[in-house]
């Protein structure tokens, strides 16, 4: 296999007495897709926040691309292509949407010239189906077109990993299929995608490989069917 | 997330063709108060080259203000400590001697500069309300130091004589305008130049959401730090003619309440979005300030900034900006 893309190792992150991660490794190779679930609390998004910078880990090592990015800011380690989406969309409220998309394409994928912004700008608008709202402001957007502006924002910022944090959460079903396709059309241009995700059916149409977190230890790693079957997780899910 | 909800701007497009009138306009409205201060030299009464000093001098504080506060959501309660030091640093370099107004302006903004980009180092980390507090904190850290200073009056103040002037000027007001004319026409090109280019867009992006900026790429403490640095010279700048203007200079005047509440009432009332917004806000409210003064009594002058900002703030919280924005968004 080849090298891998991203490497996690002995992750550890504490919050005064509580131990919200606790020696999580993870390792993500190019172009795979990876589902990442839990329970609520579990430490999911303090995963996610250790690996993209919102948070420093207390202990353990990150490699990104062949570099160390444990004592990386989050937008040195969005510049070397790790790149995330929110759980609730945080769009840019004073701007518009084609704007939003312009503040990474002109920071992470170095483009200068407005003409170019703008043009690179309403490619990847078109690409997620929001060209037509390019000049609202993301107040007037519905809930399916927020998640897709924070997926085109992070397009924007050329990613060679896309971790989406619950980026189909609060969606209809039709809604969701509109967000797997968007995903799995990314992953064919060879990106790597990291899904944390509570619906099921997303996760294990989509992933290639699940690891599941519960109480801040990664306890599974595997094929979607085979950590589904696993009796620690489904303890995990459904109780003792 | 910064806590500036005071005011929800919108970037406008880029539009080639108006950038470079805007520019030029900046520019050629320069040159014309020049020539009309050179004209009106001796036909018209000195208090009014006071008055538009002062108006001009809170149109750069303004400006100077927004750059972090309106451009980045970061509320800065210290301005007056930043012109203070502008003020003081030319009242040091007159005690040591004899010294050109440019050297004294230059000085100024390079000390100024200095402690906008120390303190942003050390503030920049604390958000929101923190910052404000940060910020206030070193205006009366500065004023307790220099109130102890004696070599620069300390809490008695000092005289300033102003020198001599030859030329083509016929007093040192005149010369002081003229200066302050250009301080401004260079603070407005750079406000807006900054609004325009990269850190503009990655500032604006750190007002509405710092943490969603820097996933994104935005390097906020690179660009606060260049906020900071920026707006501390431009209010070293203008506090550094001060001396001059009021020829006795006190703690009480250089770190007065007037300036810091005019530098964040102004742009707060002009607007904050842009570059214009601190100008209306500081044309409209200087100008009301300025006939207060002699018609009623300038007491009366924060009475009244006090009541407009209050009302800007729950009639239109954009400023003027925002109101004239909305009128062409219901024209279209």
């Amino acid at each position: 296999m080849t090298e891998p893309l991203l490497t996690a190792e002995s992750v550890t992150k504490r919050f005064e007495g509580f131990i919200a991660l606790s020696d999580v490794g993870f390792v993500m190779h190019p172009g795979e897709r990876v589902g990442l679930i839990g329970p609520n609390g579990s430490g999911k998004s303090t995963f996610v926040n250790c690996l993209t910078g919102v948070y420093r880990s207390d202990a353990g090592a990150i490699r990104f691309d062949g570099h160390d990015i444990t004592g990386m800011p989050s937008w040195l380690r969005c510049k070397q292509g790790l790149v995330r989406t929110y759980q609730i969309p945080r769009p840019f409220r004073g701007m518009t949407v084609q704007q939003n998309i312009e503040v990474p394409l002109r920071f992470t994928a170095g483009h200068t010239s407005a003409r170019e912004l703008a043009r690179r700008a309403q490619e990847i608008l078109d690409k997620v189906g929001l060209i037509d709202s390019a000049r609202l402001n993301p107040k007037r957007l519905s809930q399916v077109e927020l998640r897709k502006l924070e997926l085109a924002r992070a397009i924007a910022a050329a990613p060679k990993m896309l971790i989406a944090d619950e980026a189909m959460a609060g969606l209809s079903e039709s809604e969701v299929d509109e967000i797997l396709e968007l995903l799995h059309t990314l992953n064919s241009d060879g990106l790597s995608i990291l899904l944390i995700e509570h619906i099921m059916r997303a996760v294990m149409s989509f992933s290639q490989r699940v690891i599941v977190i519960v109480a801040g230890r990664k306890i599974a790693d595997g094929l979607p069917d085979e950590v589904m079957r696993m009796d620690e997780v489904e303890r995990a899910y459904l109780g003792e | 997330m910064t806590t500036n909800t005071l005011a929800e701007p919108e970037r406008s497009p880029s539009t080639g063709l108006l950038a470079i009138r805007a520019d030029v306009l900046i520019l050629i409205s320069g040159v014309g108060l020049v020539i009309l201060t050179m004209l009106l030299s001796g036909r018209i009464s000195e208090y009014y080259f006071l008055a538009a000093y002062t108006i001009l001098q809170f149109v750069v504080l303004g400006t100077a203000w927004n750059i972090l506060g309106g451009y980045g959501g970061y509320i800065n309660f210290g301005t007056a400590g930043f012109f203070a030091i502008g003020c003081y640093t030319t009242v040091v370099l007159i005690k040591l001697g004899p010294m050109p107004l440019a050297v004294s302006m230059a000085a100024a903004a390079i000390v100024a500069a200095l402690v906008g980009l120390g303190t942003g180092y050390l503030t920049l980390r604390l958000r929101g309300v923190y910052f404000s507090i940060a910020t206030l904190a070193l205006a009366i850290v500065l004023q307790t130091l220099v109130i102890n200073w004696t070599f620069v009056g300390g809490a008695r103040g000092i005289y300033v004589i102003r020198p001599a002037v030859s030329g083509i000027f016929s007093s040192y007001v005149q010369l002081i305008l003229v200066m302050m004319i250009g301080l401004t026409t260079v603070s407005l090109i750079i406000a807006r130049a900054v609004e325009r280019s990269w850190i503009g867009i990655g500032l604006a992006a750190i007002r509405d959401d710092e943490g969603a900026a820097e996933t994104c790429g935005v390097p906020s403490l690179r660009l606060k730090l260049i906020a900071t640095t920026l707006s501390g010279a431009l209010m070293g700048l203008a506090g550094s003619l001060f001396p001059y203007f009021v020829t006795y200079v006190d703690p009480a005047t250089a770190f007065g309440l007037p300036i810091a509440v005019n530098s964040i009432a102004m742009p707060l009332i002009g607007g904050t979005a842009t570059w214009w917004g601190p100008v209306v806000g500081a044309l409209l409210l200087g100008s009301t300030q300025q006939i207060l003064t002699v018609t009623i009594s300038s007491a009366a002058n924060l009475f009244i900034v006090g009541l407009l900002l209050v009302a800007f703030l729950i009639v239109a919280p954009r400023g003027v900006v925002g109101l004239v924005r909305d009128w062409q968004a219901r024209r279209e």
